[in-house]
């Protein structure tokens, strides 16, 4: 196809992306360096009959054209990414220096605002995303060996967590683990402590929120294995089964290798959704003892002052982590790419 | 081969199966149910078997359902307001999207260039971004320029943050449609915009359908973008039940958001009882290719 049609077709998908995700990209980055101005101050003199008083104003005129002037506010360099906020450069050096063991040093290091979301968010994409797998994988196995006339009925079912919207689904199961909800109340029977609540401990939030992460994204590695499991070669398997591989062989020496590339694609898109993780966070009402770096970014947009700059610094770390959640993925497609050009 | 397990893995196999199945819908049946109560029975202060009588439900209303959480939540707090909302900012996002995205996703899958290669690239990496971090790029612009709180910024934002996804999709259908089909057209004196209309979109439709319900389920699940970039007045369904949630202290407010909830829910089930074959092969669609 020739250059100029080509970009007749794409023109208006790629002026789209350059627009809405390039470009705030670029101004994320440009606002994560600036803050917004201070207010213009005036001092006046007023000299009576008693002496001189000072006061001072607030000059809204100037305050005004300065900002019109400046939208982007004044430059400050490093200095967002510095603060308490974010990388917190003088708190994790006092505490380095202050704390006698590392595990004293971590407990500081969590109470720091995006130390801790961070902590948070690598811990969830890390555990749900195996998990997720395992999980997909096995129901993918079990629908498999079902008569044919149940496996739609099946999938319709399975469907259902990865389909509703995520805000929706966490509240679904916030309710039923409410301690006056019916999964709440009955585990308060089960171990007969009536005041138990699963809410108000930190373990325990983390642990719910991975479930609901598990619970939401195993029907997406369910079908994507199940599709993969209807292409596994069938001479090959006769052939194990003639040679007296049991079903667990079979499954590890042939389904698992010939599924490989599926695993690959399942925890690309994984990695890259639960990197993100933010909906449950505010289903579950869980910000007291879980943040996500989107959280984060989330409460200083929404706050009674918006702190633009804050949430920019925040944006352009989680972007940067991101690229190094992608990296080996990239650099293993352009390996591919060039050997098939070779 | 499934004939030649053993009863007893079998029968493991099927029971884990339903164990996962019950997992996946008894909330849903179960807040489907609790949706016609009133709060103290969907949250049982003295037994929860309470949600299954309608104890409270019947000692308050009379009867052992009532429709009060729905009444309140469509009438009293104008959610079909919001309803409204979110069906012109679906339909407008999956329409556009669907309408660029096919003209870009075949080009990418008929240019044979390396640079269509480098832009499905960027197209994964956009992909990856979270969508906070875009909106936080996305306001102080668009509060300089008086765009705030409008539909159509929302919908453009949908679009564009649809479009990478929507192109690889597409593009990995258009790879399934054998080459000969449109450079036969070629060969024939048609140009390539007219070899794509008359040869191409009348074959594509299943992939466009597919990749169509994603749209769809993007734009009308999404809560970063519409939370942040919407008004009051033009809020949609999903930012309006979590603005429910924040006045939980009202008394039965929490039963507005759970019949909001259900109605918000309604129509993804119905999408996928529709539809659940496409849905499975669009799953499936990138995977295949890799």
């Amino acid at each position: 196809m020739p250059h100029r049609t080509f970009l007749g077709f794409i023109f208006a998908p790629l002026l789209a992306m350059i627009l809405f995700i390039a470009m705030p990209i670029v101004s994320v980055v440009l606002q994560s360096f600036h803050i917004e101005h201070e207010q213009v101050v005036i001092q006046t003199e007023t000299c009576g009959p008693f002496g001189c008083t000072y006061s001072t104003a607030i000059d809204t005129a100037a305050t005004e054209q300065l900002r019109r002037e400046q939208p982007l506010g004044r430059f400050v360099g490093l200095d967002n990414y510095l603060d308490r906020g974010h990388l917190a450069a003088d708190e994790v050096q006092h505490a380095w220096r202050t704390a006698g063991s590392i595990g004293a040093f971590m407990t500081q290091l969590m109470n720091l605002p995006f130390y801790n979301a961070l902590a948070f968010t690598l811990f969830y994409t890390f555990t749900v995303t195996p998990l997720v797998l395992v999980l997909g994988f096995a129901i993918a196995l079990g629908v498999n060996n079902l008569p044919k006339l149940l496996r739609g009925p099946t999938i319709f079912g399975s469907l259902l967590p990865m389909i509703v919207t995520p805000l929706v689904g966490s509240l679904v199961l916030f309710w039923m683990i409410d301690a006056q909800g019916v999964i709440g109340k009955n585990l308060q029977l089960l171990f007969d402590s009536p005041n138990l609540s699963l809410k108000a401990s930190a373990t325990l939030t983390w642990v719910t929120l991975m479930i609901y992460g598990v619970w939401n994204s195993a029907p997406f590695a369910f079908i994507v294995y199940y599709a993969g499991l209807q292409t596994v070669p069938q001479e090959t398997l006769e052939a194990a089964m003639i040679d007296g591989a049991n079903s667990w062989k079979r499954i590890r020496y042939i389904v698992l290798p010939h599924l490989a590339p599926l695993t690959v694609f399942i925890t690309l898109i994984q990695l890259m959704d639960n990197f993100r993780v933010f909906e449950p966070i505010v289903g579950f009402a869980a910000e007291a003892h879980a943040t996500s770096l989107s959280y984060i970014i989330y409460t200083d947009l929404r706050s009674q002052i918006t702190r633009f700059n804050s949430a920019a610094a925040t944006s352009v770390l989680t972007i940067i982590g991101v690229a190094v959640l992608l990296t080996p993925v990239l650099i293993r497609t352009w390996r591919d790419f060039n050997r098939k050009r070779v | 081969m499934a004939k030649r397990k053993s009863p007893s893995l079998q029968f493991l196999s099927a029971s884990f199966v339903i164990l996962w199945l019950v997992l996946a819908i008894f909330p849903f049946v179960w807040t489907f149910w609790g949706s016609f109560k009133v709060e103290a029975d969907f949250f049982s202060k003295a037994d929860w078997r309470n949600a299954l009588w309608g104890t409270r439900t019947i000692a308050e209303t009379g009867d052992a359902f009532t429709a009060a959480g729905y009444f309140g939540a469509w009438i009293q707090e104008e959610f079909w307001r919001a309803a409204l909302n979110t069906g012109i900012v679906v339909v407008s996002t999956v329409a556009i999207s669907l309408t660029i995205g096919t003209l870009g996703g075949y080009a990418l899958a008929r240019s044979g260039y390396r640079y269509a290669f480098w832009l499905l690239m960027v197209a994964l990496i956009f992909r990856a971004m979270p969508h906070i971090t875009l909106v936080s790029g996305y306001l102080p612009p668009f509060f300089q320029w008086n765009v705030w709180g409008e539909l159509p910024t929302a919908i453009i934002v949908l679009v564009a943050i649809n479009q990478p996804f929507t192109l690889w999709m597409l593009h990995s259908f258009f790879l399934n449609i054998p080459r000969d089909l449109d450079e036969s057209a070629l060969i024939d004196g048609c140009t390539r915009f007219q070899a794509f209309r008359y040869v191409i979109i009348p074959v594509m439709w299943p992939g466009v359908i597919t990749t169509g319900l994603f749209s769809f389920l993007l734009a009308y699940n999404d809560f970063t973008v519409t939370a942040l970039l919407l008004n009051q007045q033009n809020q949609t369904m999903v930012p309006k039940i979590a603005s429910f949630l924040g006045s939980t202290f009202e008394a039965g407010n929490v039963m507005f958001a759970v019949a909001a909830v259900v109605s918000v829910s309604a129509p993804l089930f119905l999408l996928v009882m529709l539809f659940q074959r496409q849905i499975v092969s669009g799953l499936t669609a990138g995977a295949v290719k890799g």
